[in-house]
């Protein structure tokens, strides 16, 4: 893997880690599997792209891009909440109407952003490689965003969100509305979601419809090969874990595109293959690490 | 026990590390770049692999990397490709065209199988492209073809067509079947399917309006092309197509562009450029230059036509 290679995959993980906090929020911290990014991701990809072809300001769009996607997660609380709507049949219904909602936003199922003012195009020149301006980029917004994440889960209202994934019966016994804080747990998600499919297209000079495929797959991966290498302590660090998650993710795709090995080179057709078999063996790896745990002691 | 994950994913990195080094400075690398899995896509990759080979180079490595539609992996590839600084991309498709095309100014991209390198931001212009990067488009021959479904059915009014409007190849295809239909006096009636399971039911939904179907280069469409065909047999609808895939597939009629000659006319691009023949800034994009016509009488009376003899005459080859 090239130093270039290298960098490029710490980008698509940072990138990608904006993504993972959201689903981290919506999974693990309320317990609401949201399939809605799948098209969340390309909403935030779209609103930018429609907003930066228009002559718009490329961090304007960016914060477009965020709001829109709480919208779109807003839609999905609302209808799981309040329509009585299985959570993960909403976030399905989300996913499929923004498929349409986001061709109608850009008129078109693609829109190229090449020769198009990007958000990194300020930083170029600051002394650093020329190529790792978006990662720097990115990494700085996403640190940002993670500690706001953080702060947040810490507010009175943060802490009944996380209540409401662990029990819900015991915070409406609390008095606290479970709905206000599946609502505001799923936009925020969405946001970041958003947020980074618009980061993404700036950096890869497109938006297309598609781009959303396996997004969910990418975030999951991300939130439990996290868990595997710091597993589930304080909010703090399992956000730490949910970065270090997707760049690793990252990697390993990079890793399993530049394998070759004689007779042992992998196919193209082998990726989703290889995806599958990481995710689940960072899946069973907590459970194995807690067996030999309780083996050392007895 | 976190150690443990860390020398497994060492072990997974570290052959890779040194795999990509150029073996000697004469070996040409070239990077092909495919969004997904698709005979039509396929074809052009082998083509142009072949069109090289057969050319007497020798020392040429081919890297294939194929995204499986999953777009960020496709950005992971072009990434792979610029880090190697390979000599050449061959990007099929517009989307992985799109990502190689962002990250490198310098290395030349020749793209296939784009329907229209304008409007992707692939090329300031067919004519001159002005950048790195150039190659060959799939644009359909909507007007021959609606050309050649008029000699079969003179009388045919309603033209009905399905695409998905998820693929930006289909939307600028269909535009111009639109056009070439208002220009011969023709209405269409357009039936969208997001996924290949969708398929039938926009078949359905067209039964009873249209004269005949005419099918553009799909990808979501072509993939459940048998249920197109049922539904055209069932309703006697005749159903034409712009790849000559299909033709064997249960289309009457096909007038296309050949994607394996596609392939094989982007490598003559490659070979000029490797060979520095010619500034890839100043190579205007290429049209498939013979087209072919498939044909399949059988099928065409199940569906109740029967194909004029002047035709069968004209045909490159004839399903039987």
């Amino acid at each position: 893997m090239s130093w270039y290679t290298f960098v490029g995959a710490l980008e698509q993980g940072f990138i990608f880690g904006l993504m993972s906090l959201g689903v981290y929020l919506t999974f693990r911290v309320l317990d609401f599997p949201d399939l809605s990014v799948d098209g969340s991701l390309p909403l935030g990809a779209a609103v930018c792209a429609a907003i930066i072809t228009g002559g718009g300001d490329p961090y304007l769009s960016a914060g477009a891009a965020f709001l829109a996607g709480v919208l779109a997660g807003a839609f999905t609380g609302i209808i799981s909440t309040k329509l009585r709507i299985l959570n993960l049949l909403a976030g399905i219904l989300t996913m499929i109407a923004l498929y349409s909602i986001n061709i109608r936003i850009m008129g078109a199922p693609n829109l190229s952003l090449l020769n198009q003012p990007t958000v990194f195009d300020r930083f170029q020149g600051l002394g650093i490689q020329g190529f790792a301006v978006p990662m720097a980029v990115v990494l700085v917004i996403l640190i940002v965003l993670k500690i706001c994440l953080d702060l947040f889960l810490q507010t009175r209202f943060g802490l009944a969100v996380r209540a409401t994934g662990d029990n819900p019966a015991m915070v409406k016994a609390q008095g606290v509305n479970t709905d206000n804080t599946i609502i505001v747990g799923v936009s925020l998600s969405n946001g970041l979601v958003a947020l980074s499919g618009a980061l993404l297209a700036q950096a890869q000079g497109s938006a297309d419809v598609g781009m959303g495929v396996g997004t969910i797959i990418a975030g999951l991966a991300a939130v439990i090969i996290g868990e595997a290498f710091v597993g589930g302590r304080s909010v703090f660090v399992a956000t730490i874990g949910v970065i270090l998650g997707s760049v690793v993710y990252r990697l390993v795709v990079a890793a399993a595109l530049s394998f070759r090995f004689g007779p042992l080179s992998l196919a193209p057709s082998d990726l989703n293959l290889i995806t599958a078999l990481l995710v689940i063996v960072a899946l069973t790896f907590p459970r194995v690490r807690e067996k030999l745990k309780s083996r050392a002691f007895r | 026990m976190r150690t443990v994950l860390a020398i497994l994913l060492c072990l997974l990195l570290c052959p890779l590390s040194g795999s990509i080094t150029p073996a000697s400075e004469r070996t040409i690398h070239i990077g092909i770049s495919q969004i997904v899995e698709h005979p039509a896509l396929d074809a052009t990759r082998k083509g142009f692999i072949e069109d090289l080979q057969d050319s007497g180079y020798k020392n040429i490595n081919f890297n294939y990397k194929n995204a499986q539609n999953n777009r960020a992996v496709s950005g992971q590839i072009a990434r792979t490709f610029v880090g190697d600084k390979v000599n050449l991309i061959f990007a099929i498709s517009t989307p992985s065209s799109q990502d190689v095309a962002a990250l490198t100014k310098e290395i030349p991209i020749l793209f296939c199988a784009v329907t229209d390198p304008v409007a992707a931001g692939l090329v300031k212009s067919l004519e001159a492209p002005g950048g790195n990067v150039s190659g060959t488009t799939d644009r359909s021959p909507v007007a021959q073809q609606l050309d050649l479904i008029g000699k079969v059915l003179p009388a045919a009014k309603r033209l009905g067509t399905i695409y998905n409007a998820g693929e930006t190849n289909s939307v600028s295809s269909v535009r111009e079947i639109k056009a070439e239909a208002a220009k011969r006096g023709m209405s269409v009636v357009e039936a969208t399917a997001a996924s290949s399971s969708a398929v039938k039911m926009a078949v359905e939904s067209l039964v009873g309006k249209v004269d005949f179907i005419h099918i553009p280069t799909d990808n979501t469409v072509v993939l459940a092309f048998e249920s197109v065909v049922k539904v055209c047999r069932d309703n006697k609808i005749p159903l034409f197509a712009a790849d000559v895939d299909s033709v064997s597939r249960g289309a009457i009629a096909a007038l296309a562009v050949d994607y394996y000659r596609m392939g094989r006319q982007t490598g003559a691009m490659a070979r000029r450029v490797l060979e520095g023949k010619a500034k890839i800034s100043e190579m205007p994009v290429e049209f498939q230059k013979e087209l072919l016509l498939y044909l399949n009488p059988r099928q065409a009376e199940l569906m109740g036509v029967k194909l004029p003899d002047t035709l069968l005459k004209e045909a490159a080859k004839i399903i039987q």
